[in-house]
């Protein structure tokens, strides 16, 4: 079956490293995990973990705050009216959107950086069960 | 909203933290018997002269106590006009250096212009300092641009300094020693090759990190010269003979001819369709 395991969705939370992947009946799978343990599932196991989780949001929030310093606030308003128009623009739920339109918005889409090269998202060997996604997003699960 | 158990959560772009537990996991009970990353324990240098910047380097890379490569090339290309050595563990130096060389290009085809030594420190610099020196890359960047010839060295945590003789690595000591003595303003070109040749040459007597043939890089307004190998190393290895013996130097004592029987089980014969 292919699926992911919980994910902690609290906003302070800390982030959790891995994910336990769940064979059937919802017990932990052993083979395709490894054991689990609730410090991995709390804690962040690399220094950096935490930091580049939230790297680009608070890369965001800085230059939004010297945005709003230099220009006032219409500027980061309307700029953030922008990324929330380009956020919608999206595929089906179960396939990968290459936002371009928030690239070039944040201006990402002329630069090269790790996660570009590493771990892309289209090249995924995941894939999340088509109908399960939409009713998820529908609301109808 | 809860994330539900069959809902796939998209795995974020970039470095992937999901081995991290385990590998603490694993070293703890391998007791120090770890594979060791590839390090480039190694002498870099730098002199800016009259007309550019002379950049040189050693040839050795390291995997703790083993020699992994004798002929590694530490000077990394980065744009027309830049070069960098690379000191630390081997693959952070070559991504990281290729990345920052697709983003000048980029920067190049974009604006038509050529790329300036600061830009590639600023982005250098912004890069490792976001991961807080987990990439082991030290970095002597040097070119010459509209602006004049500079040299900088960024070392992994991030930190830039701009300096116009610079050495870095495991024989940074003894290099910069000479870089010290030798180093006058406004160099010729042969006296500054002679200096960072020198200052190799100690970090390579001098430090087990570092061997084998010194590599130079001179870059001016007019191009690049990279020359390698510049000097070779005096313990080259010269197999005068062939050490194949030929057939018959063993000689044959006894030999035994045994054949083997085989009887007839089954015969059987199928037509073949030739038509």
């Amino acid at each position: 079956m292919n699926s992911r395991g919980l994910r902690s969705q609290l906003k302070d939370s800390v982030p959790v490293a891995g994910f336990c992947p769940q064979s059937q009946f919802g017990v932990q799978d052993s083979l395709r995990g490894g054991f689990s343990s609730v410090k991995n599932e709390l804690l962040p196991s690399h220094p950096l973990e935490l930091s580049e989780k939230n790297f680009r949001l608070n890369q965001d929030k800085m230059n939004f705050s010297t945005l709003r310093n230099i220009q006032g606030l219409h500027a980061p308003l309307k700029l953030q009216m922008e990324y929330q128009a380009a956020r919608q623009i999206q595929r089906l739920p179960f396939l990968q959107s290459s936002n371009l339109a928030l690239d070039t918005l944040r201006g990402s889409d002329d630069t090269i950086g790790f996660e570009d090269i590493l771990n892309d998202p289209a090249q995924s060997e995941m894939m999340g069960e088509p109908h399960m996604m939409v009713e998820y997003k529908m609301g109808m699960l | 909203m809860m994330a539900l158990s069959n809902v796939l959560e998209a795995p974020a772009a970039g470095f992937n933290f999901e081995n991290s537990s385990r590998n603490a996991a694993l070293q703890a009970g391998l007791e120090g018997q770890t594979p060791r990353p590839m390090k480039t324990g190694t002498t870099i240098a730098g002199v800016v002269f009259k007309d550019g910047v002379v950049l040189g380097a050693d040839t050795r890379a390291t995997s703790s106590e083993v020699v992994a490569d004798k002929m590694c090339s530490k000077i990394h290309y980065m744009a027309p006009n830049i070069y960098c050595c690379g000191a630390g563990t081997a693959a952070d130096t070559e991504k990281t250096t290729d990345l920052v060389a697709s983003n000048l290009t980029i920067f190049s085809l974009n604006s038509g212009r050529k790329p300036r030594v600061v830009m590639a420190v600023n982005i250098l610099q912004d890069l490792l300092y976001r991961y807080r020196g987990q990439i082991g890359a030290s970095l002597i960047l040097g070119g010459v641009d509209c602006t004049g010839s500079h040299l900088y060295t960024v070392g992994p945590y991030g930190s830039v300094d701009k300096k116009p003789y610079l050495a870095m690595g495991s024989g940074n000591l003894a290099a910069m020693g000479i870089m010290e003595d030798g180093f006058r303003p406004d160099l010729e070109l042969d006296q500054a090759k002679q200096l960072v040749r020198s200052a190799i040459q100690a970090g390579i007597l001098n430090d087990l990190g570092s061997g084998h043939n010194i590599d130079l890089c001179v870059i001016t307004d007019r191009g690049v010269d990279y020359i390698r190998p510049y000097q070779e190393s005096q313990y080259k290895d010269h197999r005068t003979n062939k050490y194949r013996f030929r057939q018959g130097t063993t000689p044959v004592l006894t030999d035994t001819v045994v054949p083997l029987e085989l009887e007839v089980v089954e015969e059987k014969v199928q037509q073949m369709e030739t038509s």
